[in-house]
């Protein structure tokens, strides 16, 4: 999709409704100035609507994915079972959605797909999938995507359970929860997903709470830069499921500060061609501003 | 129902993304060409050699963007053989992907990008990659993948049996099956026209025994590899490639998938039946590319037998045994499984007495199809078929048929 695909042809704008309008002339899409994090409120996101529950910290998170995007007209969206999806297919960009755990296979054929069909044009691709479509059914195509240094990024949604099927304990629990399908507590600990990344080699790595929005946004923004020229990317982000936890609403994001505190403090590993190549391009934003 | 067309006169048309005569965007020696001449008038000369290397000559001419591969026995040796096209030059990217379901997957996420995408598979293999099959035809991807069949059970097998072609019928695919090398590579080739015609834009499996075709030596008439098929133009695709608004994409966004009502069931269930209503539209394409989707020879007799694949040319020789003996039996070969072609069948069989479905497998599923299809389904006998990867010598069809009409048989089969 390109911007040209949503702007309405001349005459027709006044037909459509107004958050159309809206979308197209203060929306997100590649332009001069994009709208910051700072401007939430103000303009028309890629997603506002969406049948998540209230108070669900992964649309938050989800949301400043969409604006953290550095080109979303020419982003697609890979995405498998679990909540996120319900979000993700709300947003004005191509979402894929294709079997069980597929995520990162599809992926890797999307990706190497558009590069031979628009060799003057990058597209970035993103998977957005939970800790079970990714850690457990997806897992051999997450560590082989990156093992082949696959050019897409990678954002897992770990909210550490089964959500959108109710409730059950994934990979990415934490050991002795008592959740559906681990009835005596797990047995074992959460899977170091950070460290496996690492191994791989995977060139940029985060883990993140949305506690800071502006943080998000922008290290969404240099995954995807990284994935674009660089190679494998991957953001790990805490996302609490409220419903499985009872985690009363109005405390969502108390919980995600003290989780944030507690075990799932910002972190980045870059690897040097990246640490490089995205001080080179933030510099130069840097002068642009100036 | 399709209004008839006239299949002599059916002229395919070039592409319109690239002008025909051009030279091809990955390799300089080889120039876009009407599928029509290339199927019918350039030159061409026979060559001897294995299934393998009849699918890479295929595949040489194909103008495939993509090819992801994975090793399984009878598969491997051709997808190795795809690989050294891409070191070639011959496409724009190739890689081993890291088990089926990850190649089928990567295969839907090429094709979802627009690009043509070519990939084997068998066995299990075809197994562990059948979430994607359905996924494919729900998605309307036009893949192709060249299924050579084995066995599917344990203990393991790899030798020939057709038992995962059952399984693929009804995946919403275009399912042909193969019975010779020449069939392989012309319809390696047919099968990317009729799967990407906008109106049917659906995956398509082109069946092969495995072994049998793959790994034994037959003549095989090639046009000059300095022609290939025109690219394959994803803004002919029914569904806008990812487009938000239109099925089956529109369905995630607003997804029918969460709620039970009417509208949503309705929704799943009439996209269901429009891609096997495009199957069936598939007919006019094929006929005018393979001509009609089964082959007759001699089906007046009360005796015929019907097959797919290499079961065919067994069947042919145990006629020819059987003629010895002055018995005369038809023969009705099955070009497409998927669509079926149940009014040409039930046609060619309107005078059988009995009819005789040999098959590689142990379920009999061909049996089962033509009994589901055909009036006084009792003239149907299940047989003979083998399993395993078992052989079934013409022998063995000729008795099945003596001792159904009563008549003494020597040898193996004689002692029941």
């Amino acid at each position: 999709m390109s911007l040209a695909n949503l702007t309405p042809s001349p005459g027709f704008e006044k037909w459509l409704p107004i958050e159309y309008r809206d979308l197209v002339e203060n929306g997100p899409y590649f332009r001069d100035k994009k709208p910051k994090v700072s401007d939430m409120g103000k303009f028309k996101e890629i997603v506002e609507e969406h049948p998540m529950c209230a108070g669900c910290a992964m649309t938050l998170f989800i949301r400043l994915v969409f604006i953290g995007l550095p080109s979303p007209e020419h982003t697609v969206i890979v995405g498998t079972a679990g909540c996120g999806r319900l979000a993700i297919s709300q947003g004005s960009i191509p979402f894929i959605y294709g079997n069980y755990g597929d995520t990162n296979a599809t992926a890797s054929g999307l990706k190497r797909g558009l590069d031979v069909r628009f060799p003057n044009q990058f597209k970035d691709v993103l998977v957005m999938a939970g800790d079970g479509g990714l850690i457990d059914i997806g897992f051999q195509h997450l560590m082989h995507g990156w093992f082949r240094q696959e050019k897409f990024t990678t954002i897992l949604l770990d909210n550490e359970v089964y959500g959108n099927t109710g409730g059950q304990e994934s990979g990415m629990t934490r050991q002795g929860q008592i959740l559906k399908m681990a009835p005596r507590g797990k047995k074992t600990g959460k899977i170091d997903a950070m460290g496996l990344a690492k191994v791989s080699e995977v060139d940029y790595i985060a883990r993140i709470a949305p506690t800071n929005p502006a943080r998000v946004a922008r290290t969404v923004r240099r995954a995807v830069l990284v994935a674009r020229e660089i190679g494998s990317s991957y953001i790990q982000a805490y996302t609490s499921c409220n419903i499985e936890y009872a985690i009363p609403t109005p405390d969502v994001m108390q919980d995600a500060f003290d989780v944030e505190k507690d075990r799932y403090g910002f972190e980045e590993i870059i690897s040097d061609r990246a640490k490089e190549f995205l001080a080179e391009v933030e510099k130069k934003e840097k002068k642009d501003k100036k | 129902m399709n209004k008839p067309v006239d299949f002599q006169k059916r002229e395919l048309k070039g592409y319109s993304n690239v002008q025909i005569g051009e030279k091809s965007k990955y390799k300089d020696t080889q120039t876009y060409t009407d599928p029509s001449f290339l199927f019918n008038e350039a030159e061409a000369t026979p060559a001897f050699m294995t299934g393998s290397e009849v699918i890479r000559e295929a595949i040489k001419r194909a103008n495939i963007d993509l090819s992801v591969a994975y090793p399984i026995t009878p598969q491997s040796e051709a997808a190795a053989l795809i690989g050294e096209l891409y070191a070639e030059g011959y496409m724009g990217d190739y890689f081993r992907g890291e088990n089926e379901f990850g190649v089928m997957s990567q295969c839907a996420g090429a094709a979802f990008g627009g690009a043509r995408v070519f990939t084997t598979t068998a066995g299990p293999g075809t197994l562990r990659a059948f979430e994607n099959f359905p996924m494919w035809s729900g998605a309307r991807l036009p893949i192709q993948v060249c299924v050579t069949m084995r066995g599917v059970n344990s203990p393991l097998s790899i030798q020939p049996d057709t038992m995962e072609a059952y399984f693929l019928l009804e995946t919403g695919m275009l399912v042909w099956h193969a019975e010779t090398a020449q069939d392989l590579f012309d319809w390696i080739l047919k099968g990317y026209i009729v799967a990407e015609m906008p109106d049917v834009h659906l995956p398509i499996a082109v069946c092969c025994d495995g072994f049998f075709v793959t790994h034994t030596k037959d003549t095989v008439v090639l046009p000059d590899e300095k022609y290939c098929l025109p690219p394959y133009d994803p803004y002919r695709s029914p569904v806008p490639c990812m487009d938000m608004e239109c099925p089956p994409v529109r369905m995630m966004r607003d997804p029918f998938v969460m709620k039970s009502n009417y509208i949503s069931y309705m929704t799943q269930a009439s996209w269901q039946l429009e891609v096997r209503a495009a199957i069936e539209r598939s007919r006019k394409h094929t006929k005018a590319l393979i001509g009609d989707l089964i082959e007759c020879e001699n089906t007046d007799n009360e005796i015929v037998m019907i097959a797919s694949g290499t079961a065919v040319s067994q069947s042919r020789e145990a006629i020819r045994l059987l003629g010895l003996e002055g018995i005369n039996v038809g023969l009705i070969k099955i070009k497409t499984l998927r669509p079926f072609p149940h009014e040409e069948i039930t046609e060619a069989l309107k005078n059988a007495k009995k009819i005789f479905v040999p098959e590689f497998n142990v379920a009999g599923w061909l049996a089962r199809e033509i009994r589901a299809v055909i009036p006084n389904n009792e003239r149907v006998v299940c047989g003979p078929h083998v399993a395993g990867g078992m052989t079934m010598p013409s022998e063995v069809i000729a008795d099945e048929i003596k001792k159904a009409m009563g008549m003494k048989v020597s040898g193996m089969t004689a002692r029941g």
